[in-house]
């Protein structure tokens, strides 16, 4: 369960045996693991707690700021009125991440990605051409709402990728590399993981180091020759 | 190559709808049908019209979200195949492609090429579970089920529930769905205790919600992407049969509930 109550994260979004390596079939073996053993263990447990009178509210405060939110984003994606769909930001989007952001990446073009998300979210919100309403199936605005939270995520992504400087599993860091070509992990500093909090839109992210401690198994150099 | 779509165009359900023409830009034959779907809708907003509505997640051929009835044949040209998977190289340039939603009277049209599906939900919500035992996770294996339950179960449960049965009848009628979905519990240990009293409560709910009959016509498991053979709804109808004389000469319990 994660921070929300009733909030499970399992399954692919569940990084707890892979860190935060989406190669081969590391989110297939998460889905099997989950699936087989965590989860008829937690859901529903959970589930059968819970009563359905005790369900919260609609008209609960928590509910009416986050329903008065996603108000505020819809009519202000739909007031955009510009001249290019979605799909346009968005594979522009993938492109400064695939260039910048992949498997291997290095401080130069992560700071250039870190250049280029903020001026593309900005012409986003200045040039995206949303058709339709809000009072009816819109799929435009589906994908509208979606891609805006691609454009802060894509940029915190980065940013993550910039402090974390070393090579960790597949997020190789072009500086951080052994004699032999394999990842160099700087254990030192960056044995933990980095939990960003959302501080508010157009404030940095707070970082919270969540250390890694491990018991039983102890954190080795991987080289697969 | 260039094709030219008629699709059907409908703003809402209460609101008659008709088919419009458009004309793709040059396509690669190795776009599939809903990238296709995805440049179309492209031009049309740059152009300032509304993009067409049309359902999709996974494109894996796995989600059942995607639907569309393509030239006459709900998700397409292909034996087993849904329409995500389904690629342009299959058709030919300068083909005029008619493109409606899955017509059924139980799933009424939301906008354009999307229909609601939600009564297959309710349907599933009737009896589609198992009970099991909460707070820890039964031993893997602790229930032997033989090899040819497990098979046949397991071709049941390959129905990713897309209504392709349904569109594809002239009846309109769910039983292929219902019948993997009866067939995919009952034909498992996990399944027993609750066997009669599903079958019952999801054949009530499937004719509620208004689909038809069965004529043995056949043509669902023929559309059906996962390619359910029409036996499950054979099989169905004698779990039915069953539970119906069963229920009618089994004694209940003074202390019992509603349930059985």
């Amino acid at each position: 369960m994660s921070n929300v109550p009733g909030l499970y994260v399992l399954g692919e979004a569940n990084f707890s045996d892979h860190g935060a390596n989406r190669l081969g079939a590391s989110a297939l073996m998460q889905g099997l693991a989950d699936g087989y053993f965590v989860l008829p263990n937690t859901i529903g447990d959970y589930l059968a707690t819970q009563k359905p009178a005790a369900r919260p509210k609609t008209d609960a405060f928590e509910f009416q700021q986050a329903e008065n939110n996603v108000r505020g984003i819809v009519t202000r994606l739909l007031g955009v009125k510009g001249k290019q769909p979605v799909s346009h930001f968005h594979k522009r989007l993938g492109k400064i991440l695939w260039n910048g952001c992949g498997m291997a990446r290095n401080a130069v073009g992560l700071r250039k990605a870190l250049a280029e998300i903020p001026a593309l979210r900005e012409e986003y919100w200045q040039n995206v051409n949303v058709p339709g309403d809000g009072g009816t199936l819109n799929q435009s605005l589906e994908r509208a709402g979606r891609v805006a939270d691609f454009l802060e995520l894509a940029e915190l992504l980065c940013l993550d990728a910039l402090e974390r400087d070393e090579s960790c599993g597949c997020h190789f860091r072009e500086e951080h590399v052994d004699a032999e070509g394999e990842c160099l992990r700087n254990d030192e500093q960056f044995a933990h993981a980095a939990a960003w909090e959302y501080q508010g839109e157009g404030r940095a992210p707070l970082l919270n180091k969540e250390p890694l401690v491990y018991e039983t198994v102890h954190m080795a150099k991987r080289n697969y020759k | 190559m260039k094709v030219k779509l008629k699709v059907w165009r409908q703003k809402d359900a209460n609101t008659p709808g008709g088919f419009n023409e458009y004309e793709t830009p040059d396509v690669n034959p190795n776009m599939s049908f809903l990238e296709m779907l995805d440049v179309v809708n492209d031009e049309l907003t740059v152009k300032g019209e509304e993009p067409i509505a049309f359902d999709h997640d996974c494109r894996e051929g796995i989600c059942g979200t995607c639907s569309l009835v393509i030239n006459g044949k709900p998700h397409g040209p292909h034996r087993g195949v849904a329409t995500c998977q389904t690629y342009l190289r299959s058709f030919h340039d300068g083909d005029v492609i008619t493109v409606e939603p899955f017509r059924a009277k139980p799933f009424p049209v939301i906008k354009d090429l999307v229909v609601n599906r939600k009564a297959f939900d309710r349907i599933m919500q009737a009896g589609g579970f198992i009970s099991v035992r909460t707070g820890s996770g039964c031993d893997a294996n602790a229930i032997p089920v033989p090899k040819e339950a497990a098979e046949l179960a397991m071709d049941a449960a390959a129905c990713i529930g897309c209504g392709a049965c349904v569109a594809a009848c002239k009846n309109g009628s769910a039983m292929l769905f219902v019948g993997a979905k009866v067939s995919q519990f009952g034909l498992l240990p996990q399944g027993q205790p609750e066997r009669e009293q599903r079958v019952l409560a999801m054949v009530k709910q499937m004719d509620a919600e208004g689909f038809g009959n069965c004529t043995n016509y056949y043509e669902c498991s023929a559309v059906c992407p996962k390619l359910i053979s029409h036996e499950f709804i054979a099989r169905m109808n004698r779990d039915y049969l069953k539970a119906v004389l069963r229920t009618a000469f089994t004694p209940t319990s003074t202390n019992a509930s509603a349930a059985g």
